[in-house]
C-alpha cells in the first residue's frame, strides 16, 4: 500500500512485515489507536451510505408527504418527518453525498495546490518565501467564512463553485505546514546526499522532498476533510448552498425557518454532520500518530 | 523591535491596498450586482434605470488610472468608482449603500452588538478553556483527562450553526421560552435582559474555540512541565501548586495567548451564523445580507474593514509574543 510505504520512509523504523505478520500487524495497530479506527468505521458507514443511498433509503428523499408532517421518530420513520412531511432518515442518507463529494474534492484541489505552494515556498526561502508567508499569514487569520461568502457570491451558488471556494480557503494552511515540513527536511543527509550525487533542485524537490511531504500532505488531507465539510454545511445553512439538492446544512436551516419549531427536525441533519467530522478528525489524529514517530505513543 | 514595527505596519497597508483592490474588482464582476437595478426595482424603465445608473455614479472609470492603446496611454480621472470609494474610506463615510445611507453610521449602530458578542464568547473561552487544559495536563491519564479530551474532540466537530439552531429551538419547543430577539439592549440599561440576549449566543460560539483552546493548553502544559527547570522546581522541594501555578503555567500560557489573540479575528465568522440565528442586529447580519443582496458598495467596505482587523491583530500578537518570551527577537 502506498500509504504504508510512505509511512517506513517517514519513521524509518520499520522493516516490511511477512505477510503472515501484517494481519497481527494491522490488529496492533487497532489496539494501538481504538478511536482512529471507530474514526474509520464512521467515515466508512459515511461512505457506504453515500454510495448506495437511494437503494438504503427507505423512500425518496424528496417526496413530499411521506409521512405526517414534523413527526417525531417513530417505526415508520426512524428521525421523523419535516415541515413538508419528508422522511428525514432518508434525506440524512441522500445528503451524505453533497457533503462527502464537497469535501473529498475540494480537498484535493486545495491540499494540491496547497502543497505546491509549501514545497516552491520552502525550498526557494528568500525574500518570495516571506511574501507568500505574509500572504499566508493574513489570508490564515482571515475569516474562513466571510471568504467563502465571498467566493461563492461572487461565483453564484453552485457544487462547482463551493468545491473551489472551499478548496481556496483550506490553501493557506496546507501551504504553511508543508513549507515548516520542507524546511526540516531540506537539511537531512539525503537531500545532501542527493545533491553531492549531482541532483537538480528540480529532482530534489519531485522526488526526495515531495514523497516525504505526500505522507504529511495525506494526513493534512483527512484532517481536513471534516473542517471541508463543516464549510460546505454552513453556507448551506446561510443560504448559499448548491441550489435544489438535499443537504445537512439545509435542512437544519429549514428546522429553524419553519413554524412552529420542531427540535427533532434540525437533530437529525446536524447530528450527521457532527459524526462525520468526528470520524475525519478521529482517523486524522490516528493517521498522524503512525505517520509521525515524534508523536506516536506521546498523544 | 521600532524598526520591526514598522516595516509590520508598512506591510500592512501595502497587504489591505491589494485586498482593496481584489475586492472592489471581485464584487463588481458578480454576476446580477446593479445597485441601480435594484433601487429601481422590477419593471423598470428603461430610462429610469440610466438616470439612476448615471445618479449613482455607477457609469463613471472605474480606477482613477487608466491605461489605453491610443493617444493619452495613460489617463486620470479625479471622479472614480475605486477613488471616491477610497475617499469615503479617509473621510469617514465609508460609502454609502443602495438606499444613499452612509455606511459608516450603520457600523456605528452595529459594531457594539458584534463588539460585546466577541467579548463575551473570549471570556467564556478563557474561563473555560484554560482551567480545564491545565487540569487535564497535570492529571494526565486520569478520567479526568478523558473526559476533557472526549469533550473537546467532540465540541470541534459540532458545527456551530447546529449547536445555536438548538439551544434557540428546544427551550423553544419544550418550556415555550425565547431569549428576546426583538431589538439589542444594552448592558447599562438592563444588564440581565442584555446578558439573557448575549450569553446564548457567545455561549455557542465559545464551545469551539474553548474546545481548540483546551486542547492547546493541555499540549503546551504538557510540553512545559517536561522541561529541566521544573525538574529543578521538584528538586527544590517546591510544593506542586506552586510549580504549576507558578512556573509552569506563565510558560505554557504564552502560545495559548497568542492563539487566543489569532482566533478572536476569525470569530468573527461564526459571528455571522449566531447573528443570524439569534438576531442580533451586529455587522456579521450586515455583512451577510451585503454579500446576499450583492451590495458591494457596502459588501468592499465590509470586508476591508475586518482585513484591517486581522492584519493589526497579527501584528500585535507577534509583539506581545515577544514581549512576554525575551527570547524571541525579530529583526
Amino acid at each position: 500500500m502506498a500509504l504504508e510505504r510512505t509511512g517506513i520512509i517517514i519513521s524509518g523504523l520499520e522493516t516490511p512485515a511477512p505477510a503472515r505478520r501484517r494481519g497481527r500487524r494491522v490488529l496492533h495497530l487497532i489496539r494501538q489507536n481504538p478511536l482512529g479506527f471507530f474514526g474509520l468505521a464512521i467515515v466508512l458507514l459515511f461512505g457506504f451510505v453515500a454510495i448506495f443511498g437511494t437503494v438504503v433509503a427507505p423512500s425518496d428523499a424528496r417526496a413530499i408527504s411521506a409521512g405526517g408532517f414534523q413527526e417525531s421518530p417513530s417505526l415508520d420513520h426512524f428521525l421523523g418527518t419535516d415541515h413538508l412531511g419528508r422522511d428525514m432518515f432518508s434525506r440524512v442518507i441522500i445528503g451524505s453525498r453533497i457533503s462527502l463529494t464537497v469535501g473529498f474534492l475540494s480537498v484535493i484541489f486545495g491540499t494540491l495546490v496547497g502543497t505546491a505552494i509549501g514545497i516552491f515556498s520552502g525550498y526557494v526561502g528568500g525574500s518570495v518565501d516571506n511574501f507568500i508567508q505574509r500572504t499566508v499569514d493574513t489570508a490564515i487569520a482571515f475569516p474562513a467564512l466571510l471568504l467563502l461568502l465571498i467566493l461563492t457570491a461572487v461565483m453564484g451558488p453552485s457544487m462547482r463553485t463551493i468545491i473551489i471556494a472551499v478548496g481556496i480557503a483550506i490553501i493557506p494552511g496546507v501551504a504553511r505546514v508543508v513549507r515548516g515540513a520542507v524546511l526540516s527536511e531540506r537539511n537531512n543527509q539525503y537531500v545532501e546526499a542527493a545533491r553531492a550525487l549531482g541532483a537538480s533542485t528540480l529532482r530534489i524537490l519531485v522526488f526526495h522532498i515531495t514523497p516525504n511531504v505526500g505522507a504529511l500532505s495525506i494526513v493534512i488531507m483527512t484532517t481536513l476533510l471534516g473542517t471541508a465539510i463543516l464549510a460546505e454545511a454552513s453556507l448551506a445553512f446561510l443560504g448559499l448552498g448548491i441550489p435544489s439538492s438535499v443537504t445537512w446544512g439545509q435542512d437544519v436551516n429549514d428546522a429553524r425557518s419553519t413554524f412552529p419549531f420542531h427540535f427533532w427536525q434540525a437533530f437529525a441533519p446536524g447530528a450527521a454532520i457532527t459524526l462525520t467530522v468526528l470520524g475525519f478528525n478521529l482517523l486524522g489524529d490516528a493517521l498522524r500518530d503512525i505517520f509521525d514517530p515524534r508523536l506516536r505513543g506521546r498523544l | 523591535m521600532g524598526r520591526y514595527i514598522v516595516r509590520r505596519l508598512l506591510q500592512a497597508v501595502v497587504i489591505l491596498f491589494t485586498l482593496s483592490i481584489v475586492v472592489f474588482i471581485l464584487l463588481r464582476v458578480a454576476p446580477g450586482a446593479n445597485p441601480a437595478l435594484v433601487r429601481c426595482g422590477l419593471n423598470c424603465p428603461k430610462e429610469r434605470l440610466a438616470a439612476l445608473e448615471e445618479e449613482m455614479g455607477l457609469n463613471g472609470p472605474l480606477f482613477p488610472v487608466s491605461f489605453s492603446a491610443d493617444a493619452p496611454i495613460v489617463d486620470f480621472h479625479s471622479d472614480s468608482q475605486y477613488g471616491n470609494w477610497a475617499q469615503s474610506l479617509f473621510d469617514g463615510s465609508l460609502g454609502k449603500d443602495w438606499n444613499d445611507n452612509p455606511v459608516g453610521a450603520e457600523l456605528q449602530r452595529r459594531l457594539p452588538v458584534t463588539l460585546e458578542l466577541l467579548i463575551i464568547t473570549t471570556l467564556l473561552t478563557v474561563v473555560v478553556g484554560v482551567p480545564f487544559g491545565i487540569i487535564s495536563a497535570v492529571a494526565r491519564n486520569s478520567p479526568a483527562d478523558y473526559l476533557v479530551r472526549f469533550s473537546s474532540v467532540l465540541a470541534l466537530a459540532i458545527p456551530n450553526f447546529w449547536l445555536g439552531t438548538l439551544v434557540l429551538l428546544i427551550p423553544q419547543d419544550q418550556w415555550g421560552y425565547a431569549p428576546p430577539i426583538t431589538t439589542a439592549v444594552s448592558f447599562f440599561d438592563s444588564p440581565w435582559d442584555n446578558l439573557r440576549q448575549y450569553v446564548p449566543p457567545a455561549a455557542v460560539l465559545a464551545a469551539v474555540s474553548a474546545a481548540s483552546i483546551m486542547r492547546l493548553t493541555r499540549s503546551s502544559m504538557l510540553e512545559v512541565m517536561r522541561q529541566d527547570y521544573i525538574r529543578t522546581a521538584r528538586s527544590k522541594g517546591l510544593r506542586e501548586q506552586r510549580i504549576i501555578g507558578r512556573h509552569a503555567m506563565k510558560n505554557a500560557l504564552i502560545p495559548v495567548a497568542t492563539v487566543l489573540g489569532l482566533q478572536v479575528a476569525g470569530l468573527f465568522g461564526g459571528a455571522i451564523i449566531v447573528e443570524s440565528i439569534f438576531n442580533l442586529p451586529g455587522v456579521g447580519i450586515y455583512t451577510l445580507g451585503a454579500l446576499l443582496q450583492k451590495q458591494y458598495q457596502v459588501a468592499q467596505t465590509l470586508t476591508l474593514y475586518i482585513g484591517a482587523i486581522v492584519v493589526l491583530l497579527n501584528l500585535f500578537v507577534d509583539v506581545m509574543y515577544a514581549w512576554l518570551d525575551p527570547r524571541i527577537r525579530y529583526s
